[in-house]
């Protein structure tokens, strides 16, 4: 483990936690800033160096956990006295074979490449699938991410406007409702099929994002406790449409499942048909720049920003906060419509009681660690997706329980969520008082 | 107890906020610390408050030296701080804030001089409220504070809430209180009872310092002023001394204490209220009031603070529903409009709470500049944001009026109080614009900033702008107003050519009513009395 970088010593005065005097400040002869500076300034972004530091931390601590409750482990211990070193090394050789086992799970695994090229030809290799399996790991990844990111981004474009999100699950419940119904119940030929699918997924959880946000705008209840609640009424009103079968019911069955759409709804895959990789994986990549875009070049995303930033100067700057909120949670919802799409039309081809899994809570998660920025969350949704992918190999290979991945995926963004422990652990010293910082850990009403 | 500082220097970074200060305050003497926003006031009292340690430099209390760590060691030496922003817990009544912090009777032994040797915590660990709240009537009635131990803190007007900081600091046994900006949040009807409150101290034996940016207080209540200018200490005196002196001291220049300008060249009508109300939980806030303002003047809403001039600005700006009248601007009628329309009419705002409503603390300096306009050509076109447009126009902005700041990209929220006074004053007037309505354009700038923006104002006038300037500083309203309009209790009370006494107005401002009535009457519910003494005979000495 390594101490962060020493800060090279700034040439002015940084704003510290004891306000300098204002006022003195000089006018700097502005000028081109080299990437040396832009990469000191990024070091030493408390936010990005905490989330790194975070990473590790809950790294070492998920390691400590794979190794004490793999059983060769336990069992080494109880003879540690006969054999120190046994026990040790056990613990080691768990605790790294459970991260090799992830990441040959979601990157790359050396054993597909040497049965590549035991192959006799490349050709039968191609046609055996032996080259798609080495781009396993990565297409699984990429899969796990996709609604991660969309659901990710669901909450942190809200959260730029000052609103969070708590119902990515009901959105997304409202989109696959939309998505797997558009899927096996309309008649369209290929192409236009699933673009009306997708696109239904995005009206879907678009209408009960906007349902939050017209709530709060016209009534002022807080979005919290509305999209808790509306998260509610959605699981069980979809429990309720798959209990029958003149609703969304397959027929000739008791079980609570969609017939499977058609094969024209299926989102087209892009490596051939070993991989699972899809299109929805570039609609997750396309929706992340758009929200950039969104938020940083629009006059829309200008008063998003604002709004969330201050809602009082907003309104009197002319701005109609209201309609704001409305907007920006129908995007929001879309884009948690949209990982639904993804889901149904590119995994799982129907819709089920279990279908919208922990995709709403999983949101929250990558959007902290990913800082509430669409960058961050690509990056924290690939992360995550990573573990979800790894996680099988590493049981089958090591023994260590799937569990352990969501343990450490808690841990991050427990981590994330307090950088002073973060700061206490590795000793960093204290952030920069910027103007405002991103702080997503932030309580309801900040 | 008698108070020295010795070469007090504290650096942040290459920067000495605090550069060799050397000063001493002797027991019953009011001790004022004046200079301009950044001076170093509030570091030095950090330091000596134990919130801060000083680099260099050295503490003496009777003249053995003291080192404060923290707060606690300063409290224990007897020292109290009342702080800019106040350190209370709304939702408790007055005894229990003053029992925060030292519920376990550490500071409390031996009590209020001597009369209660138990701590505030009773034999059983039980909080003793009884003796807290009889500590505070005690403490009330002595120093003639008027504060009620039983109410609640969020009720309490900002006047009271100051109050209740000094009893804590008084019930903790200071015998130097600190007092930081204590009348930034203050009307002069409060201001002019805290200086009584700070006279009855000293007369106990208390010392005081004062910190203050505004001349005229500090003349007012100060034995001697010690002015510091960039961390150092560039002059004491001791009153009766000029104000002028005093100023120029402050800012290393003589400054204008009054802009100059010309007389008024009103044209056509362009603002009209006619009739305005405003409905609130409470009553009318704004009821029934009615006033025009013509090309080129400037009307002058003075009043005590409170009488429903904020509630008049936001309905003037329709960020608060009207329950009746009209207001026209240029002929056209926006009682109606939304804030959007009146801007797009041609209504320039500079709102009294600038931090809140004025700016975006966590955009950037061009961000601000453009906050009422980033949907407008040249700034935008269809849904995109123009960026060179938005820089281009933040560079000059800054460059004409003069702000300081690091880059365009420094968020506005870590400029100075003026400098993001600046940056509103600059967004507002580079519209096109026929009305400008600024509320306590000034407050809580510094000497050299209130001349800026008392310059940009006047020269607003002099382009044919209608101006509406509602300040609480009859200063400013002496200095700005071509017309001066008195509101109380919602109304005018009545229009005064600008040459008006200050007796006159203070007369208007209590109602209308003559307040020459019983000396030393204090503030009554609606918090107005005696105006007359704060407002300045400007007027008189400077036509």
């Amino acid at each position: 483990m390594t101490t962060p970088p020493p800060a090279p010593p700034s040439p002015e005065p940084g704003p510290s936690a004891t306000p300098p005097p204002a006022g003195e400040t000089e006018p700097r002869a502005e000028r081109e800033r080299s990437f040396g500076e832009h990469l000191r300034d990024a070091v030493q972004d408390s936010s990005v160096t905490v989330t790194v530091l975070a990473l590790i931390a809950a790294a070492v601590i998920g390691g400590l956990l794979a190794a004490f409750t793999n059983n060769a482990v336990l069992h080494a211990w109880s003879d540690f006295f006969s054999a120190p070193g046994n026990a040790v090394a056990k613990a080691w050789a768990a605790a790294a074979g459970t991260y090799v086992a992830l990441f040959e799970g979601s990157v790359f695994n050396p054993h597909t490449v040497a049965a590549l090229f035991q192959q006799s030809s490349l050709s039968t290799a191609v046609h055996d699938g032996f080259l798609s399996a080495v781009f396993n790991p990565l297409s699984e990844t990429a899969v796990q991410a996709t609604p991660l990111i969309l659901a990710g981004l669901a909450v942190a474009l809200p959260y730029q406007a000052g609103l969070f999100n708590i119902g990515g699950q009901s959105q997304f419940i409202g989109g696959a409702i939309m998505a797997a119904w558009l899927g096996y119940a309309v008649n369209l030929p290929f192409f236009v099929h699933v673009v009306v699918c997708v696109l239904g997924g995005f009206v879907g959880g678009a209408a009960l994002g906007w349902l939050a946000g017209e709530i709060k705008a016209r009534t002022g209840a807080h979005e919290v406790i509305v999209t808790i609640m509306l998260n509610y009424v959605m699981q069980y009103f979809l429990a309720y449409l798959l209990s029958s079968q003149s609703l969304l019911q397959a027929p000739g069955g008791s079980n609570s499942i969609t017939r499977a759409i058609a094969s024209d709804a299926h989102l087209p895959l892009l490596a051939g048909t070993h991989l699972r990789i899809n299109a929805g994986f570039l609609i997750a990549l396309a929706c992340a720049f758009g929200v950039w875009w969104l938020l940083n070049r629009t006059t829309t995303g200008f008063e998003f920003r604002s709004v969330g930033a201050n809602a009082k100067a907003s309104r009197v700057a002319g701005m109609n906060v209201e309609r704001n909120w409305a907007l920006v949670m129908l995007i929001g919802g879309g884009l948690a419509g949209l990982a639904a799409s993804t889901v149904i039309l590119g995994t799982d081809f129907t819709l089920n009681p279990q279908s919208y899994g922990t995709y709403g809570i999983d949101a929250i998660t990558v959007a902290l660690l990913g800082l509430g920025r669409p960058g961050g969350v690509v990056a924290a949704g690939l992360l995550f997706g990573a573990l979800h992918a790894g996680s099988p190999g590493m049981q089958t290979a090591t023994g260590t329980p799937v569990q352990i991945v969501q343990v450490i995926q808690a841990l991050i963004v427990l981590f994330v969520a307090a950088p002073p422990l973060v700061r206490a652990t590795f000793r960093l010293r204290a952030a920069r008082a910027r103007g405002v910082s991103t702080n997503m850990s932030k309580g309801w009403n900040a | 107890m008698e108070l020295e500082l010795r070469g007090i220097t504290k650096r942040y970074g290459l920067l000495a906020a605090n550069d060799g200060i050397s000063l001493s305050v002797a027991p019953g003497q009011v001790h004022a610390l004046l200079g301009e926003n950044g001076a170093g006031k509030t570091t030095l009292m950090n330091v000596l408050y134990g919130l801060t340690q000083p680099d260099e430099g050295e503490i003496l209390i009777d003249g053995k030296p003291a080192k404060f760590g923290s707060p606690r060691d300063a409290i224990a030496a007897g020292i109290g701080m009342v702080h800019q922003h106040f350190m209370l817990v709304p939702v408790f009544t007055v005894a229990d804030n003053v029992t925060l912090g030292i519920e376990s009777g550490d500071f409390s032994r031996g009590g209020l001089g001597g009369s209660s040797p138990r701590g505030i915590r009773s034999w059983a660990g039980l909080l003793d409220r009884r003796k807290t709240r009889r500590d505070v009537a005690d403490l009330s009635h002595r120093y003639g504070l008027d504060v009620n131990p039983d109410a609640l803190v969020e009720e309490l007007p900002v006047g009271i809430q100051q109050r209740v900081e000094i009893v804590k600091a008084l019930v903790r046994q200071a015998k130097v209180l600190i007092l930081d900006e204590p009348t930034a949040v203050l009307t002069p009807a409060e201001t002019e009872e805290l200086f009584r409150i700070i006279r009855r101290l000293k007369d106990g034996g208390t010392s005081v310092i004062f910190i203050s940016h505004k001349l005229k207080e500090v003349q007012a209540i100060a034995d001697t002023i010690t002015v510091l200018r960039r961390g150092q200490v560039v002059g004491q005196r001791t009153p009766p001394v000029t104000e002028d002196d005093l100023a120029a001291l402050m800012v290393g220049r003589n400054v204008q204490l009054r802009v100059s300008k010309r007389p008024a060249q009103p044209g056509e009508v362009v603002l009209d209220v006619a009739d305005l109300t405003v409905a609130d939980s409470g009553g009318f806030p704004v009821n029934g009031l009615s006033f025009q303002v013509r090309a080129g003047e400037i009307l002058g809403v003075a009043g005590v603070q409170g009488n429903g001039q904020t509630e008049l600005c936001e309905a003037l700006m329709g960020l608060r529903p009207t329950a009746g009248g009209s207001v026209t601007v240029n002929g056209r009628d926006l009682t109606r409009a939304s804030p959007r329309t009146r801007l797009r009419a041609g209504v320039a705002y500079v709102p009294e709470d600038r931090r809140e409503d004025g700016l975006v603390g966590a955009f950037s300096v061009a961000e601000n500049l453009i906050l009422d306009m980033y949907d407008r050509p040249p700034f935008a076109s269809g849904v995109n944001l123009s960026l060179p447009a938005i820089r281009a126009n933040a560079t000059a902005r800054i460059a004409e009026f003069d702000i300081r700041t690091g880059s365009p990209a420094t968020p506005a929220g870590a400029l100075s109080g003026g400098n993001q006074q600046k940056v509103i004053l600059a967004r507002e007037v580079g519209r096109e614009h026929k009305v400008l309505i600024a509320s306590q354009p000034t407050r809580g700038l510094d000497v050299g900033s209130i001349e800026f923006v008392h310059r940009r104002i006047i020269e607003q006038r002099d382009h044919g702008v209608a101006v509406v300037i509602v300040s609480s500083e009859l200063d400013e309203i002496y200095a700005l107003a071509d017309r001066i309009a008195v509101m109380y209790e919602g109304k005018i009370t009545g229009f005064r050519p600008p040459d008006v006494p200050a007796a006159e107005l203070g007369r208007l401002m209590a109602g209308g009513a003559d307040s020459t009535g019983v000396p030393g009457a204090t503030v009554d519910a609606a918090g107005v009395t005696r105006v007359d003494d704060v407002a300045p005979p400007a007027a008189q000495e400077e036509a």
